[in-house]
C-alpha cells in the first residue's frame, strides 16, 4: 500500500454539463502495466484528460493522489513535471518550432521544477541522440517543425521519443495504436517496453487488443459508462477479443436489474 | 485550477506597457492648431531656407483640399486637426558633448534602453534619438563621417547638406501623395537623414529612436535615406510613447532611394503606446513609407515587427524601377485588446527581371482587428517580373478579426505571381500539449508565436531580433487562456 503511485478514489467528472466519469477507483503501483479497455464513449479519453489536467474537464467529486500529492488543483504543467506523461491520441502540430527545440524547452522546465540548472547544450544533444537510437527515430524528424507534416506513424513514434526524453514515472498511452500499421505498432511498442523499469508505470488506454499483444499488461480494467466494471489479469484481453464488450454490458444490466 | 490560471494571466497582463512614463523637461511649444502662420513659425524656428518653407506651404494648401482616406478596414474617430500641437521641442541648447545633454533626457533614453553615451552603446550601432519634434543626439557621427557617411537629424541635414535634401525630398513620396503625406510635408519637424556615398558599406547599423513625450502633440517626422551606387546600409527605427488617455497622432514619411547595385535594409520595431485594455488612448499611426530601387540590381529589404499603436495605417512600398532590382518585405503585425491595424505593402514592378517577395504574418488577439492589404503591380512594359506573397494570419481567441486584401494588377503576361494565404488559430489543444510536456501557458504562447513569426524575426538585425521576439511575447501575454 505504501508504494502506491497513483490512487484514484470515487472520481466523477463532467464535460460541458454532462457527467462522463461516474465514480472511478484505480490504484497503480510502480513497475505495473495497466490496460484500460472499453467501448467507444465509455470515458477512456476523459480519464486521461482528467489525470493530466485538461481544463475543459471538471472534477465534481473524488480524489486523485500521485505519489502522495493531491493532483486536483495542480496545473497541467506541474503534473507533467511531477512525472505524468500523456502520449496523445492526436498529437498537435506546432509550425516553426523544431522537435528538438520543443524538447529542450520541456526538459529544462522539468529541470527547473526539480531545482536543477538548464541542461548544458552538449549533454542535451548527447542524451537526445541516445534516446533517438533507443526508440528508433529518424534524425531528420528532430529539426522538422513539431509534428508538422508527420505521418501517423511518425507522430506516434515522436510521442514515444518524447516519453523517452522526459522519463516519466507514469506514462499514459491514449489510443496509441490508432492509425498505425502493424510495423509502426511494433516499433512503438518496442520503444515502450525498452523504457519500462521497476520504478515506472504505464497505463495503456485502448479499444483493441492488438497493442496489448506487444505491451503485455499486468492488470486489465474494463471501463464502461464512466465506471470500471471489471478488473482481471491479462487473460481478460483474449476474452474481450473473442466475445466483444456485449457480454460485459449484459452482465451489468442483469446486475442493475437485480438491484432494482 | 482555471482560476489560478486566470490569476496568472491577469498578473502578466497587468504588467503591459512598460514605456508609458513621461519625462519632465522644459518644452518649447507652438500653440495648438494649424494654419499658414503656424507653418511659417515652425520653419522660422528651424531657420529653414525659403525653398523649404515653400515646399511646406504648397503641401499645406494641397492638404486643405484633401479628405481623410476611408477605404481602410479601420474605424477612425473624428480627428480635430486644430486641437493638435504641431511643434514641441525639449528645450536645450545645441550640445556638442554628451556631458552637456539634459540629464532628464539622458535618463529617459537610458530608461528606454537606448544608451546615447557612445561608450555604453551597443557595439556597432549608431543612434539618432528624436524626442517630440527634435533630434536630441546622434551618436558616432564623427566615426561615420570618416567614411563619408552622413547620419544626422533632418534639421541638421537641411542646414549642412541642403543640396542633397533639396534633391531627394519628396522625390519618392510627393507632397501631394496622400492626405497624411501632405500633412507631414507641411508640418514635419525632424527625423533622420542618411547618405551613403558610392561604394561605401556603412560600417555599423544605423538606428533612430523616436519618442513622443509632450501631451496633445502630434509627431511628424521625416526620414530620408539615400544609398548611392554599390553602397550598403542597414537601418533600424524604434518608437515608444507615454501612456495617455487621449489619442495622439503620428504621421511620418520615410523615403528611400537605392541606386545601382546598392542595398538598403530598413527594419522597424514599432511599439507606440497601443491604448489601454478598454481601448482608451493610444497612438494613431498613419505612415507613408516608400523606397525606390532606382538603379539596376538595387535591393531594398523591409523587415518590421509592429506591436504598438491604437490604429495603424501603413504600407511600406517599393518601386522596382531598375532592371533586375529586388525588394523583400517581412512583417509581423500584432494587435491585441482594441487595437486596429490595416497594413501591408506595395510592390510596383517597372524594370525588367525585377523580383519581390512578401512575407506577412498577422497575429490578432483580444477584440482587435488586423488586416493585410497588399498590392503587386506589374506595368505593361515590364518583362519577367516575379512576385511571391505569403500572408498568414494567426488568431488568439474568438473575438478578434483578421482580413486579407490582396490586389494584383498584372499588365504584362510574362510576369509570374504567386500568392498564398493561411489563417490559423492558437488552439487550446496546442497550449495543452505544451502544458502536458511541462511548459506553462505563458511560455507555450511564446513558443508558438516564436515558431510562427520566426521567418520574419530572422530577418531583423541580430541585435534587435531578441528584443523583437520578447516584445511579441509581452504584447500577447494573457491573451490565451
Amino acid at each position: 500500500m505504501e508504494n502506491t503511485m497513483l490512487k484514484i478514489k470515487d472520481l466523477h467528472a463532467v464535460v460541458d454539463g454532462k457527467e462522463i466519469l461516474k465514480g472511478i477507483n484505480l490504484e497503480v503501483k510502480p513497475g505495473e502495466i495497466h490496460a484500460i479497455m472499453g467501448p467507444n464513449g465509455a470515458g477512456k479519453s476523459t480519464l486521461s484528460a482528467v489525470l493530466t489536467g485538461k481544463e475543459r474537464f471538471q472534477v465534481t467529486q473524488g480524489e486523485i493522489e500521485f505519489r502522495g500529492k493531491n493532483l486536483l488543483g495542480m496545473p497541467a504543467e506541474d503534473r507533467a513535471r511531477e512525472g505524468i506523461f500523456l502520449s496523445f491520441q492526436y498529437p498537435v502540430e506546432i509550425p516553426g518550432v523544431s522537435t528538438v527545440n520543443f524538447l529542450k524547452t520541456a526538459v529544462n522546465e522539468h529541470r527547473k521544477y526539480k531545482g536543477l540548472p538548464p541542461y548544458p547544450a552538449g549533454d542535451f544533444l548527447k542524451m537526445i541522440r541516445e534516446k533517438m537510437q533507443l526508440v528508433g527515430i529518424d534524425n531528420k524528424l528532430l529539426n522538422r517543425s513539431l509534428n508538422e507534416g508527420f505521418s501517423g506513424g511518425e507522430k506516434k513514434r515522436n510521442e514515444i521519443f518524447q516519453m523517452a526524453v522526459l522519463e516519466p514515472l507514469l506514462a499514459i498511452l491514449d489510443e496509441t495504436d490508432s492509425g498505425l500499421d502493424i510495423d509502426a505498432l511494433r516499433t512503438v511498442a518496442q520503444g515502450v517496453n525498452k523504457l519500462k523499469t521497476p520504478d515506472n508505470a504505464v497505463i495503456v488506454i485502448t479499444h483493441y487488443q492488438r497493442l496489448l499483444d506487444y505491451i503485455v499488461p499486468d492488470i486489465v480494467h474494463v471501463l464502461y459508462d464512466g465506471r470500471i466494471v471489471k478488473t482481471a489479469g491479462k487473460e481478460l484481453v483474449a476474452e474481450l477479443e473473442k466475445y466483444g464488450y456485449d457480454w460485459i454490458k449484459e452482465e451489468i444490466k442483469s446486475k442493475d436489474n437485480g438491484h432494482a | 485550477m482555471t482560476k489560478e490560471k486566470d490569476n496568472l494571466l491577469q498578473e502578466v497582463t497587468g504588467s503591459d506597457y512598460k514605456y508609458g512614463f513621461v519625462t519632465n523637461v522644459e518644452t518649447d511649444v507652438i500653440g495648438k492648431g494649424l494654419s499658414e502662420d503656424v507653418i511659417r513659425l515652425i520653419s522660422s524656428k528651424k531657420e529653414e531656407p525659403e525653398w523649404l518653407l515653400e515646399f511646406r506651404l504648397k503641401a499645406y494648401r494641397h492638404w486643405l483640399t484633401m479628405k481623410m482616406p476611408q477605404w481602410a478596414q479601420l474605424t477612425i474617430p473624428e480627428i480635430n486637426y486644430q486641437d493638435i500641437i504641431y511643434y514641441a521641442a525639449p528645450k536645450q541648447e545645441e550640445k556638442k558633448n554628451w556631458d552637456e545633454v539634459d540629464p532628464e533626457l539622458k535618463a529617459t533614453f537610458d530608461k528606454l534602453g537606448i544608451p546615447l553615451n557612445e561608450q555604453k552603446t551597443l557595439a556597432g550601432v549608431a543612434v539618432d534619438a528624436v524626442m517630440d519634434s527634435i533630434s536630441v543626439k546622434t551618436t558616432f557621427k564623427e566615426a561615420l563621417a570618416e567614411r563619408g557617411v552622413i547620419f544626422c537629424s533632418f534639421s541638421e541635414a537641411v542646414k549642412n547638406h541642403p543640396d542633397l535634401v533639396k534633391k531627394y525630398l519628396g522625390s519618392v513620396v510627393p507632397y501631394n501623395d496622400n492626405f497624411f503625406a501632405a500633412l507631414n510635408s507641411a508640418v514635419f519637424s525632424d527625423g533622420s537623414f542618411v547618405y551613403i556615398p558610392k561604394g561605401v558599406r556603412c560600417p555599423m547599423e544605423l538606428s533612430t529612436y523616436f519618442r513622443i513625450n509632450a501631451a496633445k502633440t502630434g509627431q511628424f517626422e521625416r526620414t530620408l535615406i539615400v544609398a548611392e551606387d554599390d553602397a550598403y546600409v542597414s537601418y533600424l527605427e524604434g518608437c515608444t510613447a507615454p501612456q495617455r488617455d487621449e489619442n495622439q497622432l503620428h504621421a511620418a514619411i520615410v523615403e528611400i532611394v537605392v541606386e545601382k547595385n546598392a542595398e538598403v535594409k530598413y527594419s522597424t520595431v514599432q511599439n507606440w503606446y497601443p491604448g489601454d485594455k478598454q481601448g482608451k488612448g493610444g497612438i494613431y499611426n498613419f505612415v507613408t513609407k516608400r523606397g525606390i530601387c532606382r538603379g539596376e540590381n538595387a535591393r531594398l529589404i523591409w523587415a518590421q515587427v509592429e506591436t504598438g499603436s491604437a490604429i495603424t495605417w501603413k504600407y511600406p512600398s517599393t518601386i522596382l524601377k531598375g532592371d533586375g532590382s529586388v525588394s523583400e518585405f517581412y512583417s509581423v503585425a500584432v494587435t491585441n485588446n482594441h487595437q486596429q491595424a490595416d497594413t501591408g505593402t506595395k510592390m510596383i514592378h517597372i524594370g525588367n527581371n525585377t523580383r519581390s517577395r512578401i512575407v506577412s504574418k498577422g497575429i490578432s488577439a483580444g477584440h482587435s482587428s488586423n488586416s493585410y492589404r497588399g498590392k503587386v503591380k506589374v506595368v505593361k512594359n515590364c518583362q519577367n517580373a516575379r512576385n511571391y506573397s505569403q500572408c498568414d494570419s494567426l488568431l488568439l481567441g474568438d473575438k478578434c478579426g483578421a482580413h486579407t486584401f490582396p490586389y494584383l494588377e498584372i499588365e504584362n503576361p510574362t510576369a509570374q505571381v504567386e500568392h498564398e494565404a493561411t489563417t490559423s488559430k492558437i488552439g487550446e489543444d496546442q497550449i495543452f500539449y505544451c502544458n502536458q510536456r511541462g511548459i506553462s501557458t505563458e511560455d507555450a504562447v511564446g513558443l508558438i508565436i516564436k515558431g510562427y513569426a520566426g521567418d520574419v524575426i530572422n530577418k531583423m538585425p541580430m541585435e534587435f531580433a531578441v528584443e523583437a521576439q520578447k516584445l511579441l511575447q509581452i504584447s500577447l501575454e494573457g491573451s490565451v487562456g
